[in-house]
């Protein structure tokens, strides 16, 4: 008896270290690396919230679209990378019980790109207080369309792998966000200095993938033991 | 004892055999399926059929067991009643028809088992498949009070961001709107539920309200009762208040437009008190497919007439809806996206550009005696016709305009120097436009005389610029007919007296006779 409460103590606290931050698992190795970009910059599409005074009266400057996000060190945000393959068939993943939060904010999603763990559940929050409808339009994952007409959040889960899931919003034509889904949580996106990591590998070879929302996917295999630190930068070019 | 409880457990728990529901025969449903539903939907049911690009809205696609029309939760596979209605029923408003009365029970049950063949989704057993619980409708639902609540959470839920403040289907969303397919979609007319996919009653409005149109932009609003944003009653009189929008009952389609006569002046102006009294008559319209280039996708979907004469002028106004005011910039990507979307024939694809809305009331040039009327797309080479044609971007300051003309033919238009005096006016997705034109005119050779107490053959077509209409793409109706009704003449009064007074008259010496023999 004793046991199985300690036992359930444990999964607890291993559970809510999981939240927000799934891959960071003591051990294992990490594979860690930058997005790195070549060419010229392209403009993104630029956002005209007139319609929407309320999200409009958040930016200084007219807001763009997130296509494709080149860092000030000329490095990729918002690219999703993950192992794609090369697990154990043996290997499970519990999802953690925390939830990975998708906000609408100044009619934008924020984050733009994320991940989650199938069966974790995503939190969607509207901070605008305006209407919003966020479509999802998953093909391995049913789809839904939920309306969001005021300060409120909704919750759903995934029930299978799938990169990527788009979201949308069809009030707000210019709003997308990206959502992989995943088994496991080996998984990170770039951030503001272009860089990642996916931490907690068991030793293998992996093929790890790199997905941008314009410029499409690129692999790359990589072989790590023990609890060391592979790097692996990608490059994507400008079209 | 424990033999009897075992035998109930065992009776519980093992499933009666086939659930006692009828066989569904999928290899007899792919036979139904090639027979009456491949040129549309495609082989492979991803909706590719023949037929298919010349749809819009495009036929389901199957593959993605994503319905609009369900009982489920948004995103949830739908029932299989579900999906038997829309077969049953079809989807109004789309080129889907229904199949009850075309296809036997068995045929319609076998088909619907196969196209769930055509989704990995079915076969799949961790798939809820529970139809949501819907209460029952509230009472009082056309009462002003209930119609205010409603309108209150039409506008504080934003239903106006895509269906417009007045329900036509001009938000302004509408514009921008995709289906999961990428192919345009127009946010409903509010003002048509006889052409609502799902059916026109309040419970068919509130079911699309609680689970989404799944596929299309159109959310589900459960999250919303389930946060106690509102209540289900609330929902419910949203529900009754869209459904007030439109007549209580489908428009019927009747063949004479009945024009009283007026004591008082022609109402000239769209928006008189007059046209309030005046009988409206609806009249469907269809693309233009005889002549190329083709055109499949109309957008205008019917007219509303109505006439009055004073004996010396005939005004007829012509109501439509229409999303845009074209030309319009906001719509120009909308447009692209049509004309990129519904097919042509082979004459070449249309073209999207800053079209004006058109709309042409058609007449012969005279009254005929018998029932031969020219051809009725716009008469032809030896056998014209007489028409009015009114522009958006005609007239005064591009405010709208009508000239006369007679047609001979889609192709040919020679304009009159008598054109009809025309009003206009453009609110909240509807175009009215008032035509008024003396009876009698100098040019008998040309112009329609229009005479009180006969059938006057009349006809109508539009165009809808942001939809990429003009020339031969267009909408168009068949040959109705007008009547300008006649002054009672006073006999009809005096008859019916004449002929009572002269009954109890006869009567009266009837009986007296009758009496005198007695005595």
């Amino acid at each position: 008896m004793r046991r199985a409460m300690l036992a359930v103590v444990c999964g607890v606290f291993v559970m809510a270290s999981a939240r927000e931050r799934p891959a960071a698992r003591q051990g294992g190795a990490t594979i860690a690396g930058k997005i790195k970009f070549t060419g010229t910059k392209p403009a993104n599409p630029k956002i005209d919230m007139s319609e929407e005074p309320k999200c409009k009266a958040k930016y200084q400057a007219p807001p763009t679209e997130e296509t494709v996000v080149v860092n000030p060190n000329g490095t990729l945000a918002n690219v999703f990378v993950y192992v794609k393959s090369g697990l154990a068939e043996s290997y499970k993943a519990t999802a953690p019980a925390g939830a990975v939060t998708l906000d609408q904010d100044g009619c934008r999603y924020h984050p733009h790109v994320l991940g989650i763990m199938v069966g974790q559940p995503l939190e969607i929050k509207n901070s605008d207080g305006i209407l919003h409808n966020i479509k999802a339009k998953g093909t391995k994952n049913r789809p839904f369309n939920i309306s969001q007409p005021t300060t409120m959040t909704s919750t759903r889960t995934f029930t299978a792998a799938e990169v990527m899931v788009p979201l949308e919003c069809n009030v707000h034509g210019w709003m997308h966000a990206w959502l992989g889904v995943l088994p496991h949580a080996f998984y990170a996106v770039s951030g503001t200095d272009g860089g990642f990591s996916i931490k907690g590998l068991p030793p293998g070879t992996y093929t790890i993938e790199a997905w941008q929302e314009k410029y499409g996917t690129q692999t790359a295999s990589v072989t790590v033991a023990g609890t060391e630190t592979k790097p692996q930068d990608f490059t994507f070019a400008a079209k | 004892m424990i033999d009897v409880c075992a035998a109930v457990v065992l009776t519980v728990m093992i499933p009666s055999p086939a659930s006692r529901l009828p066989v569904q025969d999928t290899t007899h449903g792919k036979v139904v399926y090639g027979k009456w539903c491949l040129g549309c939907h495609g082989e492979t049911g991803a909706g590719d059929g023949p037929a298919a690009a010349y749809m819009l809205p495009r036929p389901r696609n199957f593959t993605g067991a994503l319905y609009k029309i369900r009982t489920t939760a948004s995103g949830q596979l739908p029932t299989d009643a579900d999906l038997v209605r829309a077969i049953d029923e079809g989807l109004p408003g789309s080129a889907m028809p229904a199949w009850k009365g075309r296809l036997s029970d068995a045929e319609r049950r076998d088909v619907m088992a196969y196209l769930k063949t055509f989704s990995s989704f079915f076969a799949d057993t961790s798939q809820h498949v529970v139809a949501l619980k819907f209460g029952s409708e509230p009472g009082g639902g056309t009462s002003a009070e209930a119609l205010k609540v409603g309108r209150q959470f039409y506008d504080s839920i934003g239903c106006r961001k895509c269906h417009g403040d007045q329900g036509r289907g001009d938000g302004p969303s509408a514009p921008t709107l995709k289906d999961d397919a990428g192919f345009p979609i127009f946010a409903a007319d509010l003002h048509q539920s006889w052409r609502f996919r799902g059916g026109a009653s309040s419970a068919d409005i509130y079911r699309r309200l609680r689970t989404g149109l799944d596929g299309t932009p159109m959310p589900s609003f459960s999250d919303l009762i389930d946060q106690k944003f509102l209540t289900d009653e609330q929902l419910w009189r949203l529900a009754q208040y869209v459904r007030s929008l439109s007549p209580a009952r489908t428009p019927e389609v009747r063949d004479v437009i009945h024009a009283p006569r007026l004591a008082a002046a022609l109402p000239a102006a769209p928006d008189d008190s007059v046209w309030a009294r005046v009988e409206r008559y609806w009249f469907p319209l269809v693309g233009q497919v005889i002549r190329k280039s083709r055109w499949f996708g109309p957008a205008v979907s019917g007219v509303w007439v109505q006439a009055v004469h004073d004996g010396k002028a005939v005004a007829v106004r012509v109501s439509w809806d229409d999303r845009s005011h074209s030309p319009d910039t906001t719509w120009l990507g909308f447009e692209r996206r049509v004309v990129e979307t519904v097919a042509s024939d082979d004459s070449g694809a249309g073209t999207a550009g800053p079209w004006p809305d058109q709309l042409a009331v058609q007449f012969p040039r005279r009254i005929p005696d018998g029932m031969e009327r020219p051809y009725f797309l716009m008469g032809g080479e030896t056998d014209p016709v007489y028409q009015w044609r009114w522009t958006s971007a005609g007239g005064a300051g591009g405010a709208g305009g009508a000239v006369a003309g007679v047609a001979r033919g889609l192709e040919r238009f020679d304009t009159l120097p008598g054109a009809p005096a025309a009003q206009t006016s453009y609110e909240h997705g509807e175009w009215r436009v008032v035509f008024t034109r003396s009876l009698a005119t100098p040019d008998t050779a040309n112009e329609l005389q229009f005479a009180a107490g006969r059938a006057i053959p009349m006809a109508f077509f539009a165009w809808d610029g942001s939809s990429g209409e003009h020339g031969t793409r267009l909408a168009v109706s068949t040959w109705y007919f007008l009547a300008l009704d006649q002054p009672t003449p006073p006999r009809v009064f005096v008859t019916p007296v004449v002929a009572m007074l002269l009954t109890l008259g006869l009567g009266i010496v009837v009986v007296r006779r009758a009496q005198r023999r007695q005595a």
